[in-house]
């Protein structure tokens, strides 16, 4: 006889106590995004880093349109513009010591380049002479990756390799609002939460996935609330005030050091620019709104806080855009000119110990090669011929 | 002479070995998955591994296996040597992109700057009575991927010797462990283990000169049965055991074939678009004028992976396989 056929042997009791393992309060983000321009908290902020912020975001700004304007001259295969988020990029990149890592999304070139990496190298995937242009170990930046969230578990993985091997690393890793919502946000989150690595997830949300708004993206709350189900702390940010992204990304970075483990940061910002050039924006938003963003600029409101501290004055912003005009005219000139590609590196990097089969696909190649260089040789020889005939029989 | 100790041993334990000699040889080898750690996989080929070398070294993960891999990427970037166990076949799909986008393509994408080299361990295939979703053959899905190394054992000294290779090299190695022959056993000793022919090398598992059976993983035990039992119709049929699917080695196969001049390709995963199509062409290729008949396929049908009580109607065996060769136009040589 099963329990279940003991009629009245079995009496119900209540279940064994469930405790929630996490209170959820402290985990849950502020109502506001946090701010600090134009605020108290600002006169906090070491001036210095303010004036940093500002040439960053200054440079920022010449550089998207510096590669905006190289797509319509056919130099960029494509460029996702990241104008009007400069404030995420940059503070992204500044807040991180040397030592941490940067996993950036396709977007987020300009991340990459205000860490230190090379403008042109930078660009390589975007010119389409190369996927990745740059030795990822050499600024501990990852390659820009496409395919949305995918480069969450690398972030998540490589900060706990590294506190399993006793470094003092942490990884910040950058989503969009769109990638919120792909399987990898959630199991790198949820990775991220069980292990305690320390790492840093920073959602841009700048209000499209290409033409899809956040309303029909998500039905939480804010994207920081998602971190409360994981059982990490959440944060809300005005993703347009460098310094608040630099502050709030700060002490979340200072938490995954301490091995208190992750935070998602949602930084609330705006694209202020298409998905890409072959995006036409016009057909899913109001010329409205976007006005309503660009009274809300990063470079702005960054400008205002430091005239109004008498931190900035006229000699010192034309000296910023000076700056900024002579690392955008080093951009035009090097990118104007036609990069030097070897056939050859198709075969280069496949596998550490090519396939046979590689071998001779690539020996394959050589002989094309070979073939037409002799046909241009050829060619050359011939109209070299024509060249020393004599004048008379040329006319 | 010294004779050595050989005992019976299973494929499984064999495995078990080779993750534990890798990780005592190489502190960066890293072994994660679901249960792989208290319980020792539900194979149980990482048994004891937990016990012995930490959970920070033998991780129980969350049951995710796009985050197993997504993050075992991330921790080769930082220098180690990951080992990940996808529990079943079917259970790697939502790792595809991981897989695809990243494993494979890590290496390229940075120009040789950033290699991964991992081991993803995926037993696969069906004959075990599995229900749905834990018999499927992937193969032909890894084969399609440039940049991975695709490798699969048919015997315990196979299993030891092709698993270190994995995971000492530089290149990502999806490892396909046919589930039915984990406790498949062979005469080996597990406490001399010894090295194997390498990856990319296939092996004649026997020799003979009416035709070449070409196989691999759990299908060279079936062809070798069928090899016996060709004997009582005067066929003296060679198999030659694959061992790595990528890369693929043409000079084994070809010479084989040149020797025989029949061919039969068995595999039990589906046959349009599987390994089958590909290997029979690359024979085709290379041996056309000592072909005595067009090379043949014996493959699973092409249906999805059929319920446990009707496998055996779907999985290619001996009598599937003799028919094939029956069918090698033996009166053209009369």
């Amino acid at each position: 006889m099963t329990v279940m056929e003991q009629r009245g042997a079995y009496r119900p009791t209540p279940p064994p106590a469930w405790q929630p393992r996490t209170d959820p309060a402290p985990l849950l983000p502020d109502a506001l995004p946090h701010r600090v321009l134009g605020t108290r908290a600002a006169d906090r902020v070491d001036p210095d880093l303010l004036r940093r912020l500002y040439a960053e975001l200054v440079k920022g700004r010449r550089y998207n349109a510096q590669a905006t304007a190289l797509t319509k001259q056919g130099r960029l295969a494509v460029y996702p513009s990241s104008t009007g988020q400069e404030a995420c990029e940059v503070a992204a990149a500044l807040v991180l010591e040397e030592r941490d890592w940067l996993f950036p999304s396709y977007r987020d070139t300009l991340a990459a380049v205000a860490r230190g990496l090379d403008p042109v190298q930078a660009l390589t995937l975007l010119r389409g002479d190369r996927h990745t242009g740059y030795d990822p170990h050499e600024h501990r930046v990852a390659p820009l990756c496409t395919p949305l969230a995918t480069q969450l578990p690398h972030a998540v993985g490589l900060a706990h390799a590294a506190r399993l091997k006793g470094d003092d690393v942490v990884a910040l890793a950058l989503v969009g609002d769109g990638g919120t919502s792909e399987g990898d946000f959630h199991e790198a989150l949820n990775f991220a939460a069980v292990w305690q690595a320390p790492v840093v997830f920073l959602v841009q949300n700048n209000g499209f996935a290409i033409s899809v708004p956040l309303a029909k993206q998500t039905a939480a709350p804010s994207l920081a609330h998602k971190a409360v189900g994981y059982g990490m702390p959440g944060r809300l940010v005005d993703g347009n005030d460098a310094a608040a992204v630099h502050e709030v990304l700060g002490e979340a970075i200072a938490h995954a050091r301490a091995g208190l483990g992750p935070t998602l940061v949602e930084a609330v910002t705006y694209r202020m620019e298409a998905h890409t050039n072959a995006d036409d924006d016009k057909r899913y938003r109001e010329d409205a709104e976007v006005e309503a963003w660009r009274a809300h600029d990063p470079i702005a409101l960054m400008e205002h806080e430091l005239t109004e501290r008498g931190l900035l004055d006229e000699d010192g912003m034309r000296a910023v855009r000076e700056d900024a005009e002579a690392m955008a005219a080093d951009l035009r000139e090097r990118m104007n000119q036609d990069p030097a590609l070897d056939p050859m590196d198709l075969f280069a990097h496949v596998y550490a110990r090519p396939t046979p089969q590689l071998r001779e696909q690539e020996a394959q190649l050589r002989a094309e090669l070979d073939a037409e260089a002799r046909h241009h040789d050829d060619e050359d020889a011939h109209a070299d011929a024509h060249s020393h005939e004599p004048e008379g029989n040329t006319r | 002479m010294t004779t050595v100790a050989v005992k019976p041993a299973t494929m499984a334990q064999a495995l078990g070995r080779a993750l534990r000699d890798a990780m005592t040889d190489d502190p960066t080898v890293h072994v994660m998955g679901e249960d792989v750690g208290a319980l020792g996989g539900v194979f149980r080929v990482t048994d004891g591994l937990a016990k012995e070398f930490g959970e920070d070294r033998v991780t129980d993960t969350p049951l995710a296996e796009a985050g197993i891999l997504g993050t075992a990427v991330g921790m080769a970037m930082y220098g180690l040597r990951p080992v990940v166990e996808m529990q079943f076949d079917a259970f790697a799909y939502p790792a595809f992109e991981q897989l695809i986008s990243h494993v494979a393509k890590m290496r390229n994408r940075t120009r040789g700057a950033m290699p991964l080299p991992l081991t993803v361990r995926v037993p696969y295939g069906g004959g075990i009575g599995g229900v749905e979703h834990h018999s499927d053959s992937s193969e032909a899905y890894y084969m399609a991927t440039p940049g991975l190394h695709v490798v699969t054992p048919a015997t315990v000294a196979d299993a030891y010797g092709l698993l270190r290779e994995a995971i000492a090299s530089d290149d990502p190695v999806v490892f396909l462990e046919p589930k039915r022959l984990y406790w498949s056993k062979d005469a080996w000793n597990p406490d001399e283990p010894r090295a194997v022919e390498p990856i990319g090398r296939a092996v004649v598992r026997r020799p003979g000169r009416s035709a070449t059976l070409i196989t691999y993983g759990p299908s060279v035990p079936v062809c070798l049965e069928a090899a016996d039992a060709a004997r009582a119709e005067g066929w003296d049929l060679e198999v030659v055991d694959l061992r790595s699917l990528v890369p693929f080695d043409d000079e084994t196969v070809a010479a084989s074939v040149r020797r025989t001049g029949r061919a039969v390709v068995v595999h039990e995963s589906g046959g349009y678009g599987g390994p089958g199509g590909e290997i029979a062409a690359r024979v085709t290729e290379r041996c056309f004028h000592h072909l005595e008949a067009p090379v043949l396929r014996v493959a699973g049908f092409d249906i999805p992976y059929p319920p446990p009580m009707l496998e055996r109607h779907h999985l290619p065996g001996v009598d599937r396989i003799l028919d094939a060769v029956a069918r090698l136009q033996w009166e053209a040589q009369s």
